[in-house]
């Protein structure tokens, strides 16, 4: 009763601190308080909650550490791109969003269980190359795709959109590299903050469910797992899938806030990858609430940091490791702990005094 | 647990600190635009032009990251136009503040790039430098009526907004101006190409030049292609056009990889034409590249540091001397932005006071009335779709310089 | 014919290259257990130290592949003993995160220092190439010092490694921490050599690429960096011959998807190729299998 309670507690905690951070920053853009640049990351901060929270859940809870996040993203953002290119301005704009929600989910989860099924079998860094890998093959791939649509359906090409052979009306919907343009901007802070609850809600549900107590039992001690006749492929699909989908969420969010959509090594590349894996890292590893804030820092930080002009990105790279030795080593945590014990016992010294 | 909890509350505070910060920031920075603008209402009443107000014109591109070289360019370009246009009594006897930031040349950042602008007063956008983070900024920009003029975006589709303008030519324009002038003058028959798929820009043109090429009777023998990912290693794609039979390899790309592929060619003993875009500038200046490699290229481009006219030579040594390099055609663009701003601001006769969206609207009667003799080309004009009209020069690599081909 | 030779050198070429930087990765890795992906950059830093000391100071080629050497091991010893070593019994993600800060920090720094225009470096190798069948077939000079420099590497390594004492240590080490320190073997030490050797590699890879492909900016290592440490997991990862045939196959595969399949999806293919061979053999061509303990 008492652990449940807890837990309870924390999971509160993490709800009101996002419902918090809503109220805060709904009423500084009401009373026309904040700057266009914050205005105009609201969204984004909400993209990249959800993405370090899913990741959280395979890195984390599961315990497998992936670096093709980013391909799942790709995957959202360009099929909920798709379907909205397809059916742009039929009907209403909140319904479309929530349809492209719906099937930017559902298309990556689909992904998510494919390349799961051979993911899945690798262990430790080997399976970490391998997602790497899976997330480069996507954005190639999407990279060299055209395709079109017309009178006559669907088109498809992997040359280029001359080999469409589109009829005159014909729209082209995606152009290789190109990419998808005349995205709709539907995208709202509102939005994106009910995806974070829905994905806290999840997560942060799962992770305290039967299943959840089976994959991280899977996650610390494999074979005890499989000996008491917990399926471990099962309890690990599951995970990966469920995070698949939420970054897929979160990659219809990212399509539905830029009117343009490119896959580029920046955005779904593997250096996005790792940028989420280290709001993971820096949040805590299996520390849903600690993603949360550290996804939130470190998307508002480079942006900050832009009056170092040229030295920005050295500062922030500066920053990440001293950030990183601070948090992980093992002599900065004794160290912390030493000063905080002097801290804690000196008040508890005072407080006795003071009693007396 | 306990720490965690503290590290947790800590964070918090650190995050109402940092909103409250951006809440307090932007609201002095609205202040003094409101003091600046009761300054120009009061040097107004008074008839003469106030100093302290100024013309707030921003820029973004890549600073960092593998295209930082577009980026610095344009910043520096920018640059050099600003200090000769305020050394010379500013815009409408106002003052020229020029603001740039990094946009890592990715949409997302590219929009906040923008929005940071904004905080800053920015009221006329000189961006961005890459096609692809410049098609995300364009919806922003329309969103505000804000006005805009692209040094180097090259998509087609970026002026598609009534606010957006551009200095350098489009995909379309470059891609079929190249394959008319190879059939019309005969350079070659069977033609092959290289580009970039994970570039907007070169993987435009090369769609355009393709089409034109089929409607001009050119036989396209083969197209390869390279990525971000692998720019180094091209031996593989001449060799399949060297035994395709290509006479002329067509390499819409910037210089960088093109001296890459002119090297490795050499290496190979192939010696077809190489024809390139406007990208291609800025090879000879590579320094420490034997240029006898690149003998024979011929590339269509608005700018050449080598031009003899005194606008160029006076442009290459204030450039040079401020940065210590030589400007590559993106400076050219970004100098030709801001002189071209500077002419329809004199026509439309605009003050900083203005509303941004006053005066984009001011700028786009303007804009199609100027023309400008600058670095890209002479008597630029611009109709009202935002392209410019002006006539790309062929110019063929002889002696290490470029010489004019008519 | 004799276009599949072409092509099949420039594989070779090109997939000695990876070898070279996967050799360092794979030490790096098989000793340390860490993923230095900060290695990309250290050639980076080789190739300008090359480009400084050669272009600008004029000094012969010799002097400047010196020079380069000095340089990186120096640089990854520091790198070492500043970022990794405070990190050696944390969790590995952390020092994965940590080598990715350094890897944002020598980038800027390089970019900072040495400004965003494109260098051009002169080839400092001055070998004439040479032809095949007849003149079909042309191999350059910086092919063939790539692919000999290659093969003495990893010769010399293989004999450091089972021949002297240092490298058996290495090899203590690398197979149980803890044993190697109750055998009297000074942990700390041998990871700084090892970093040491690895960034020495990364230094001639840098002077070896940037010759063959004379373009140096502050990025010139990131993506060499990443082909290569799939390179070395393909051929499986701590292992040094599998370094070398993981580089090489690499190489060549990517040339010849290129040159049969498709220019567009040829690192699509090179990754599935990669895909395959782990589920065939999950721990690489020549990995180690690991045994799991009850």
């Amino acid at each position: 009763m008492k652990i449940k309670n807890k837990t309870f507690r924390q999971n509160a905690i993490t709800y009101a601190m996002v419902l918090l951070f809503y109220l805060i920053c709904q009423g500084l853009i009401m009373s026309g308080n904040m700057s266009s640049l914050m205005k105009g990351l609201m969204v984004p901060i909400c993209y990249y909650v959800i993405l370090a929270v899913s990741l959280n859940l395979v890195v984390g809870i599961s315990g497998e550490l992936s670096l093709g996040h980013a391909g799942f993203m790709c995957i959202g953002a360009y099929s909920s791109a798709i379907f909205a290119v397809c059916v742009d301005g039929k009907i209403p704009e909140m319904a479309e969003l929530l349809l492209a929600l719906v099937i930017g989910a559902a298309v990556t989860a689909v992904f998510g269980f494919l390349i799961g099924i051979p993911v899945l079998r690798l262990r430790g860094d080997y399976l970490a190359i391998v997602t790497l890998a899976f997330g480069e093959i996507i954005k190639n791939v999407v990279n060299a795709v055209y395709v079109g649509v017309d009178e006559n359906g669907l088109h498809f090409s992997m040359k280029d959109s001359l080999s469409l052979g589109l009829s005159e009306n014909g729209i082209e919907i995606i152009n290789g590299a190109q990419g998808i343009s005349g995205l709709p901007r539907t995208a709202t802070f509102t939005t994106g903050i009910i995806l974070v609850f829905i994905t806290l809600f999840i997560v942060l549900n799962l992770v305290n469910s039967r299943q959840g107590r089976a994959i991280m039992a899977i996650r610390d001690n494999r074979i005890a797992a499989e000996s008491i006749g917990l399926s471990v492929s099962k309890y690990k699909m599951m995970a990966f899938v469920i995070s698949a989908a939420l970054a897929g969420v979160a990659g219809v969010l990212y399509s539905h806030n830029l009117s343009t959509l490119q896959a580029t090594s920046k955005n779904f590349g593997y250096n996005q990858s790792i940028m989420i894996l280290v709001f993971v890292v820096l949040g805590g590893i299996g520390n849903i609430r600690g993603s949360v804030i550290a996804a939130f820092i470190l998307t508002i930080l480079p942006e900050k940091l832009r009056f170092l002009s040229d030295y920005r990105m050295l500062i922030y790279a500066i920053v990440l490791i001293t950030m990183m030795l601070f948090n992980s080593a093992p002599k900065a945590i004794a160290w912390r702990k030493s000063i905080k014990e002097r801290f804690f016992s000196g008040k508890k010294a005072e407080a006795g005094k003071e009693a007396q | 647990m306990k720490m965690k909890r503290m590290m947790c509350a800590a964070m918090a505070a650190a995050m109402t600190v940092s909103l409250a910060a951006c809440g307090g920031s932007n609201s002095t920075a609205e202040t003094t635009a409101a003091a600046g603008g009761a300054a120009a209402d009061s040097a107004e009443d008074s008839g003469a032009a106030s100093s302290d107000a100024v013309f707030v014109i921003g820029g973004s591109g890549p600073l960092t990251g593998g295209s930082a070289l577009y980026g610095t360019a344009v910043q520096n370009g920018g640059q050099v136009a600003v200090d000769e246009i305020n050394a010379n009594g500013g815009i409408n006897g106002y003052q020229v503040k020029w603001l740039f930031e990094d946009d890592e040349a990715d949409g997302e950042k590219a929009i906040n790039a923008y929005n940071t602008l904004k905080d800053g007063g920015m009221q006329m956008f000189v961006g961005t430098t890459t096609s692809g983070a410049c098609m995300s900024v364009i919806a922003e920009t329309e969103n505000d009526n804000m006005f805009q003029i692209t040094p180097s975006g090259t998509t087609a589709d970026i002026t598609k907004p009534a606010n957006v303008y551009r200095m350098c030519f489009s995909d379309p324009a470059q891609g079929t101006k190249s394959a008319q002038y190879i059939a019309e003058n005969g350079v070659a028959q069977k033609v092959g190409v290289i580009y970039d798929n994970s570039d907007t820009y070169s993987s435009g043109i090369y769609e355009n030049f393709v089409k034109e090429a089929q409607n001009q009777g050119l036989e396209v023998v083969g197209a390869e292609s390279f990525n971000s990912e692998s720019k180094t290693d091209f031996k593989t794609q001449l060799q399949k056009l060297k035994d395709a039979g290509a006479e002329l390899v067509f390499l819409p790309f910037y210089y960088t990889e093109a001296s890459l592929v002119l090297k490795q060619a050499d290496e190979m003993g192939w010696a077809p034409k190489f024809f390139g875009c406007d990208g291609m500038d800025g090879i000879l200046d590579l320094p420490d590249f034997d240029t006898s490699l690149a003998e024979g290229l011929m590339l269509l481009t608005p700018f050449s540091a080598d031009a003899e006219d005194e606008l160029t030579q006076n442009f290459v040594a204030a450039y040079e001397e401020a940065y210590g390099e030589t400007p590559i055609q993106f400076a050219a663009d970004a100098y030709d932005c801001l002189y071209v701003i500077k002419a329809a601001a004199e026509a439309a006769d605009i003050t900083p006071d203005m509303e941004i969206s006053d005066m984009c609207e001011a700028m786009k009667t303007a804009m199609t009335e100027v023309t400008l003799d600058g670095l890209t080309g002479q008597g630029i004009s611009f109709d009202e779709n935002g392209e410019p009209n002006k006539a790309p020069k062929a110019v063929v690599i002889e002696n290490g310089a470029y010489k004019s081909l008519e | 014919m004799s276009s599949f030779l072409t092509y099949l050198i420039n594989g070779i070429s090109l997939g000695s290259v990876y070898a070279i930087i996967a050799l360092g990765y794979t030490m790096v890795y098989g000793i340390a257990k860490m993923l230095n992906f900060a290695h990309g950059d250290v050639i980076m830093v080789g190739g300008y130290t090359v480009f400084v000391v050669c272009s600008t100071m004029g000094m012969p080629p010799l002097v400047g592949i010196l020079a380069a050497v000095i340089v990186c091991t120096v640089l990854g010893v520091t790198i070492e003993r500043i970022a990794y070593k405070p990190l050696r019994e944390a969790s590995s993600l952390s020092v994965l995160i940590t080598a990715i800060g350094v890897s944002y920090f020598l980038q800027n720094a390089a970019l900072i220092i040495f400004g965003a225009d494109t260098k051009s470096f002169q080839s400092v190798i001055h070998v004439p190439s040479l032809s095949l069948m007849g003149g079909q077939v042309t191999v350059s000079g910086e092919t063939l010092v790539t692919i000999l420099s290659c093969a003495v590497i990893l010769l010399a390594l293989t004999t450091f490694i089972n021949r002297t004492k240092t490298g058996q240590a290495m090899l203590a080490v690398s197979e149980d921490k803890g044993a190697a320190t109750l055998m009297g073997i000074n942990v700390n030490r041998t990871i700084a050599v090892t970093f040491a050797i690895g960034s020495a590699l990364a230094a001639i890879a840098g002077v070896l690429l940037c010759s063959s492909y004379p373009v140096l900016s502050s990025t010139t290592g990131a993506m060499p960096g990443i082909k290569a440490f799939t390179a070395a997991v393909f051929g499986g990862i701590g292992s040094i011959p599998g370094a070398l045939i993981g580089g090489i196959a690499m190489g060549v595969i990517e040339n010849l998807s290129k040159a049969y399949i498709s220019s567009q999806l040829s690192d699509a293919i090179v990754f599935s190729v990669l895909i395959i061979v782990l589920l065939v053999r999950p721990t690489g061509l020549l990995g180690k299998q690991i045994q799991e303990k009850v």
